[in-house]
C-alpha cells in the first residue's frame, strides 16, 4: 500500500496512463452508451445543432431489422461451427507436434505462420482457391475457364466443380468455405497455447501412465484433456469473443459487399452491422454495438461458469 | 518374486553432436534380489540407480543384458505386462483426479479377463488405502494433501494392482526430516505385510542401511558391493564403499606397512600381520577409536563434542586425509584437556585399501 501522504505521487506516475485510457477507452464506452440511447442519433446532426431524444428506439429498430438478424444468425453460426472444430484440430495437432522429435521446431513455425500473416490477404488467396473464372454458372451457357484449384481437386477425383462463392452460389457452400478458411486462420494461436501447455506438462504422468497400462486413448481423454483444460478453456473462450467480432475474414473471401456477386450482404456479421451503419446511422451502430457486447459478455459468463466445473486448475 | 538382473547395460548416447562422448549410465550389473526383500539401490547422484530402477520397471529400454522375474526373461516387455508397482520421486499423482480415482486409475485400465467389476474396483482401492492408511483421505484431490499423506497414495496406487515388484524412486526425498524418519518405517511395514519384493532407489546412506534387507551400492554406473547393511558397513568392498556408508563418515589416512605393522605417519598403530610392505590408505570408523593414555596414535585434540549418549572427539593428524578426524567414544570416557590426545584401535575398525585401486587389503 502507499502511504496517504504519498499518494499523490502515484496519481502522478500513473496520470499519463490514466488520461489514455479515459480519452481512447472510457470515453468512447460512454459515448457509444449515450449514442445508443438517443433516438435517430447521428452525429451529423447533432454537429448540425440538433438534439435528440432519449429513449430505446435505436435498439427496438436494430432488433426488428431482418438484416441484422441474418446478421446475428450468421455470426452464431460460424462461432459454433469454427470454435469447436478449430479447437478439436488444434489440440490433435499439438498433441501430435508434442509426441515427434525431429522437425518438431520447423513444423511449429509452419503452423505458426498464418498466425503472423495478413487476414485479408490469406483471404484473397482462399478466393482463389475456391474461385471460379467464366460465366453464367449453373445456367444453359455455362463457361468455366478456371475452377480454383478446390475444384480442381474435385475434378481430379472425378467430382463436378462446386460453385463456391461466386454468382449463384449457395449459401450452404458460401458458408462451409467460411468456416474452412476461419478455423484454419483460428489453428495457429489455439495450437501455440496447447502446444505450450502440454510442454508445461510433467512428463511422469505419462510414465506413471504408462506403467498403469493405460491405453493412448485413455492417456488423451483422462490425462492430456484434463490437464490442459485451462488452456483449452482459454482457447474457447477467447475463440468465442473472436467468433462474434468476425469481420475481416469475410471482406477476404467476398469483399465489401460481404456475399457472392448477386446477393451481397448474404454472408454479413453483427460487426458488418455495426460498420454499414456507422456512416449515417450512429445511433444504431452504438445500439448494435451494445447488443454485441451483451452477447459477448454473457456467452464469455457462460463459458466461465461451464470452465469453472469442468477445468482443473 | 526374485528379480535376476544379468549384465544389464545402458548406455545414453552423447547429446553433444561434437564428440561422440557416451555416458555409460549403468555398466555390466549382475545380481539376484531375493524374493520379498527390501533392497535399497545407493549411492551418490549419477551413479545410474534410477537408471537401473526404470529399466526394471520397463520405462527405459537396456542397451544390454537381461532382467528375469523369477524365471521370467522380461526384458522385452512393456511396464504394463511385468506386474511392477512404480512410485515416482515427485509422486506424479494425477492433479485432476481425487485420491479414490488415482488409486483406482490401475484398475480401470485392466482389460479383457482381467476386467473388474465396479464394486471389486472399489473394494481393492480401499483395501489398498488401509494398508497405507489413508482410507479417510479418499474424497481429496492430491492438492488438499500434505507429503507424506501424497507418498501413501502413490504407493497405494502402486500397489492396488497387487504388483509382483514394487519400485520407489527416491521415496522419501521430498519428505522433511521427522516425516522420513515415520515414512521409512510405513514402507518398512507395507513391505513386511504384502511381503512384496521392493526395490527403492536412495542417496542416503542412512535412509537405505535403516530399512533394507539389503544394500547395492553403485558409482558411476559400476557395481560396487551388495550385501546386508550391516555387513557392508563392517566389511567395505573398498575405499569407496567405506567412505559412502556411516555418519559421520570414516576417517581416512595415508599410512604405511612395514614389517607386519601399520604406520600412521611415525607411529605404529596397528599388527597388521600378512600385509606385504607398501604404502596404504587407512579407513577408521569413528567409532574404532578408543580414548588410551598410552595409545599409539596421537592427534591434536581440537574440541570435544558432548552429545548426551556419547562424545565426538575431534582432532588432527598430519597424516589424516579429512579435515578433522571424528571419533565417537563412550560419554564416560574421561578426556583431559590437553594439546593432545592418544587413541588406541579397534582392530575390526581398521581398512586397509590399496592407494592406487582403492581396493580392499585385509588382514
Amino acid at each position: 500500500m502507499v502511504e496517504s501522504k504519498n499518494s499523490w505521487k502515484a496519481w502522478i506516475y500513473l496520470s499519463p496512463a490514466i488520461v489514455l485510457l479515459l480519452v481512447f477507452t472510457a470515453w468512447p464506452i460512454v459515448n457509444t452508451v449515450r449514442m445508443a440511447f438517443l433516438e435517430n442519433y447521428s452525429s451529423m446532426g447533432a454537429a448540425g445543432g440538433i438534439t435528440y431524444q432519449f429513449g430505446i428506439g435505436n435498439f427496438v429498430q436494430v432488433l426488428q431489422y431482418d438484416k441484422f438478424i441474418t446478421c446475428l444468425v450468421n455470426t452464431m453460426l460460424l462461432c459454433v461451427l469454427t470454435v469447436p472444430i478449430s479447437t478439436l484440430l488444434a489440440l490433435i495437432i499439438a498433441v501430435c507436434l508434442n509426441a515427434i522429435r525431429p522437425f518438431q521446431r520447423l513444423l511449429q513455425t509452419i503452423f505458426f505462420l498464418p498466425y503472423v500473416t495478413n487476414s485479408i490477404a490469406i483471404g484473397m488467396v482462399f478466393a482463389a482457391m475456391f474461385n471460379m473464372i467464366g460465366n453464367n454458372f449453373g445456367g444453359e451457357n455455362e463457361l468455366i475457364i478456371t475452377a480454383g484449384i478446390v475444384n480442381s481437386v474435385i475434378e481430379f477425383f472425378g467430382g463436378e466443380p462446386i460453385n463456391w462463392i461466386n454468382a449463384g452460389s449457395s449459401y450452404f457452400h458460401n458458408m462451409f468455405v467460411m468456416v474452412v478458411y476461419i478455423v484454419w486462420n483460428a489453428l495457429p494461436f489455439k495450437i501455440l497455447v496447447l502446444l505450450g501447455g502440454l510442454q508445461s506438462v510433467n512428463k511422469q504422468y505419462y510414465e506413471a501412465a504408462k506403467v498403469d497400462g493405460t491405453s493412448r486413448l485413455r492417456t488423451f481423454t483422462r490425462i492430456t484433456v484434463p490437464l490442459l483444460s485451462p488452456m483449452i478453456a482459454y482457447v474457447v473462450i477467447t475463440g468465442f469473443i473472436g467468433g462474434f467480432k468476425e469481420y475481416s475474414s469475410i471482406v477476404g473471401i467476398f469483399g465489401e459487399d460481404m456475399g457472392p456477386t448477386g446477393d451481397p450482404r448474404r454472408l454479413n456479421t453483427m460487426v458488418g452491422f455495426i460498420y454499414d451503419s456507422l456512416s449515417n446511422h450512429q445511433g444504431r451502430a452504438s445500439a448494435a454495438a451494445l447488443i454485441l457486447f451483451g452477447i459477448i459478455f454473457i456467452v464469455t459468463m457462460i463459458n466461465l461458469y461451464v470452465s469453472k466445473k469442468k477445468t482443473h486448475y | 518374486m526374485k528379480v535376476v538382473l544379468q549384465n544389464l547395460t545402458k548406455i545414453f548416447p552423447s547429446r553433444n553432436k561434437k564428440s561422440n562422448e557416451e555416458v555409460v549410465a549403468v555398466n555390466d550389473f549382475t545380481f539376484e534380489i531375493p524374493d520379498g526383500k527390501l533392497i535399497g539401490l545407493l549411492g551418490p547422484s549419477g551413479c545410474g540407480k534410477s537408471t537401473t530402477l526404470y529399466m526394471i520397471s520397463g520405462l527405459q529400454k537396456p542397451t544390454g543384458g537381461k532382467i528375469f522375474f523369477g524365471d521370467d526373461d522380461v526384458t522385452e516387455l512393456s511396464p504394463e505386462n511385468r506386474g511392477i508397482g512404480l512410485v515416482f520421486q515427485n509422486y506424479a499423482l494425477y492433479p485432476h483426479m481425487t485420491v479414490m480415482q488415482n488409486i483406482m486409475f490401475p484398475l480401470q485400465n485392466l482389460k479383457g479377463a482381467d476386467k473388474m467389476d465396479k464394486s471389486t474396483m472399489i473394494e481393492r482401492a480401499y483395501q489398498a488405502a488401509k494398508l497405507v492408511q489413508i482410507d479417510e483421505l479418499m474424497d481429496r484431490k492430491p492438492s488438499e494433501l500434505s507429503g507424506g499423506q501424497q507418498q501413501r497414495v502413490a504407493i497405494a496406487r502402486a500397489l492396488v494392482k497387487m504388483p509382483k515388484v514394487l519400485l520407489l524412486d527416491e521415496p522419501l526425498s521430498n519428505l522433511d526430516a521427522r516425516l522420513r524418519l515415520q515414512t521409512r518405517e510405513e514402507i518398512r511395514r507395507i513391505q513386511k505385510e504384502t511381503g512384496i519384493t521392493t526395490i527403492f532407489v536412495t542417496h542416503d546412506q542412512e535412509e537405505a542401511m535403516s530399512i533394507s534387507d539389503m544394500i547395492v551400492v553403485m558409482k558411476l554406473g559400476v557395481l560396487q558391493q551388495i550385501g546386508k547393511p550391516q555387513e557392508v558397513y563392517d566389511d567395505p568392498a573398498n575405499l569407496f564403499v567405506a567412505k559412502f556408508l556411516g555418519t559421520p563418515p570414516i576417517n581416512v589416512f595415508n599410512g604405511e606397512v612395514k614389517d607386519g605393522k601399520l604406520y600412521i605417519g611415525e607411529e605404529a598403530v596397528l599388527d597388521v600381520a600378512g600385509v606385504e610392505d607398501q604404502k596404504v590408505t587407512v579407513g577408521i570408523r569413528p567409532e574404532g577409536f578408543v580414548v588410551d593414555e598410552n595409545g599409539p596414535l596421537t592427534c591434536n585434540l581440537n574440541n570435544v563434542e558432548i552429545m548426551g549418549r556419547d562424545v565426538s572427539v575431534v582432532s588432527t593428524n598430519e597424516s589424516s586425509q579429512n579435515p578433522v578426524i571424528r571419533s565417537i567414544v563412550d560419554s564416560d570416557t574421561k578426556i583431559a584437556a590437553a594439546e593432545t590426545v592418544r587413541f588406541s584401535l579397534k582392530p575390526h575398525k581398521v581398512f586397509l585399501f590399496n592407494v592406487e585401486t582403492e581396493e580392499r587389503i585385509r588382514f
